[in-house]
């Protein structure tokens, strides 16, 4: 006899509180410990910077210093990802391995489940943008000051929501080995046509014509604020977040439901 | 109602395919039931309801008293479901940490891993666990949240051996405790030695229902086996018999309902027959019995 007697009364679903806890550390502790997604997420934005931001690091870019502009870009390009990555392919080969069966049957309801993937995903925001800022000040000489390290680092993670919500609405749409390719293809030309891989003043016109309807223009559009570099309200930026975020959610939702009937 | 489980009048259509028609069930407490039936039967589907995974097309699913798609109710159940897979990343000991934090009143981790026959992988990966290890993995989550119904889809399937008894001593130890079980399995030897009750599906309907021992006897089979130099033609010709398989050294062995008319058929047609055997049939027998949809099912066997 190992097991203790078993009570007969219905039991109270369990706090959100423990279950959210456990859940986000578990997220956090798989990505620190999955490399082939970790030394990519972490090394490609610092590549990128040291390709290419490094060498203009001294110039201005929208009347700003060209390090800090590039270091915000590639923090933006980075967070972009990660918030595609985390929603959009572990959602996918979550859902086909049968985990979220698996935790569907236990009493834990979605919000801890969501939640604790929107914490890891700002948990691993926040680690790439400290590490991407401190391979720029220690290699470049490119430093942020405290209080524009908050303010962008604020913007930038508030601004994963969008992101996260179309890497969710991937993720359940697409099976488990399309949904890397699709999320980058999506991802790219959206990077590439936002400002984001290449700034838009050097962009060819068509670019110029279509990155104010992109998410990830008004994304960097914010970053870049922090730094004094676009003139113009602020809240216009949030806006369009905001409207893409109801749009991309209102597709998770559908794909979810379509989901559920399947199995 | 002190029924655990209940299903009234419950169908489910998959477009064309009615994977349960009007069923009705209801599993008391305390019961260890085998829901057995071919593939597609609908086992998987019925355990899906009581899970709350789906909705009937229509019928009531009541578990534990209640709807089954309310997290209270699922904090008294436990699964072990048909192909998951966990996620990488995790050791053993952290996945079954993780699910017992869902749970209002979990046991302890290593009181899972123990009744799951897992203490020796503990700290191991759960990437790096063999299938049958998997499942007792899968074994361990279901049990950890202390459920007073445990719901098991084809628990043993990739078992070895020593992974299959330390499955059914875990059960032994959890009905102590006064759980409440359901289990489908294609491993009817081991049915027919812990199950109180059995119940066979085919497709979407209630074939049988009741202890091993009436099942087989509401089927009425008998196993008649014989040594003859009789050939294959002459063998099929003998009267009342259900199947036949043939084997080595003119090996015959049938099921069938009247064993006195076969047997008495088979030593005139062959008066030289030896090693002569009548036995009850086995639950195997019967199950093939119940469900081989070319026999016209016995009327006494199918459940009031
Ligand atoms: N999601 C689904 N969509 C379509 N058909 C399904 C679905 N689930 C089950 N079925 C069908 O319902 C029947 C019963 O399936 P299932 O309950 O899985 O059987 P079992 O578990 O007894 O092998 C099968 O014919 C199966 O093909
Ligand atoms: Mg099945």
């Amino acid at each position: 006899m190992t097991t203790s007697s078993v009570p007969a009364t219905a039991r109270p679903a369990v706090s959100p509180l423990r279950p959210f806890l456990a859940l986000a550390r578990a997220e956090v502790v798989r990505l620190l410990r999955n490399r082939a997604y970790l030394i990519p997420a972490l090394m490609l934005p610092m590549l990128f910077f040291a390709l290419w931001g490094l060498p203009n690091a001294s110039g201005k870019l929208s009347g700003v210093n060209a390090g800090q502009y590039m270091l915000v870009s590639y923090a933006a390009y980075s967070l972009i990802t990660t918030a595609m990555y985390g929603f959009g392919v572990a959602v996918a080969s979550e859902r086909s391995s049968g985990w979220w069966r698996q935790l569907r049957i236990a009493p834990v309801s979605p919000v801890a489940v969501f939640g604790a993937k929107i914490t890891a995903s700002l948990v691993m925001g926040l680690l790439s943008f400290s590490a991407l800022c401190l391979f720029a000040g220690l290699v470049g000489h490119v430093w942020l000051s405290a209080p524009l390290f908050l303010s962008v680092l604020f913007r930038l993670l508030l601004g994963m929501v969008p992101f996260a919500l179309l890497g969710l609405a991937l993720g359940l749409l697409v099976g488990p080995d399309a949904a890397g390719g699709v999320a980058n293809l999506i991802s790219l030309p959206m990077l590439f046509a936002s400002g984001i891989f290449i700034p838009l003043e050097v962009a060819p016109d068509f670019v110029k014509t279509i990155a104010p309807y992109l998410p990830a223009y008004h994304y960097g559009q914010l970053g870049w604020s922090a730094l004094g570099a676009v003139q113009g309200a602020e809240w216009v930026h949030w806006a369009w977040l905001a409207g893409y975020s109801a749009a991309f959610l209102l597709i998770a939702r559908w794909a979810a439901g379509r989901a559920e009937t399947r199995r | 109602m002190n029924d655990v489980v209940c299903f009234e009048g419950v169908s489910q259509r998959f477009g064309p395919v009615a994977a349960l028609s009007d069923l009705d069930l209801e599993l008391k407490a305390g019961q260890l039931s085998a829901l057995l039936g071919p593939n597609g039967a609908g086992k998987t589907t019925a355990i899906d309801l009581m899970l709350g995974l789906s909705q009937p097309t229509s019928g009531t699913v009541r578990v534990l008293g209640a709807d089954p798609r309310k997290p209270s109710t699922r904090s008294g159940i436990g699964a072990m479901l048909q192909d998951i897979n966990v996620p990488a990343g995790l050791s053993v000991r952290e996945l079954v940490g993780l699910y017992a934090a869902l749970y209002p009143q979990p046991m302890t981790v290593g009181k899972a891993l123990s009744l799951a026959g897992l203490t020796e992988q503990a700290r191991q990966r759960v990437s790096g666990l063999s299938g049958g290890q998997k499942r007792r993995l899968s074994f361990a989550l279901a049990v950890v949240g202390q459920p007073r119904l445990l719901l098991l889809d084809e628990p043993t399937a990739a078992m070895d051996v020593q992974g299959r008894a330390a499955f059914w001593q875990g059960i032994a130890e959890l009905r102590e405790a006064g759980c409440t079980v359901l289990l489908t399995t294609h491993m009817l030897e081991e049915v027919d030695r812990a199950a109180d009750r059995v119940i066979v599906l085919n497709k979407g309907k209630v074939v049988a229902d009741g202890t091993p021992n009436s099942v087989r006897e509401r089927v009425g089979l008998s196993r008649v086996r014989f040594v003859s130099t009789l050939s294959a033609a002459q063998l099929h010709a003998l009267p009342g018999a259900e199947t036949l398989d043939i084997g080595q050294a003119g090996q015959a062995s049938f099921s069938t309902r009247t064993p006195e008319t076969l047997v008495r058929a088979a030593l005139s047609a062959a008066p030289e027959l030896s090693n002569l055997e009548v036995t009850r049939a086995s639950l195997e027998d019967a199950f093939l019995s119940l469900t081989n949809d070319q026999l016209p099912a016995p009327a006494a066997a199918v459940s009031a």
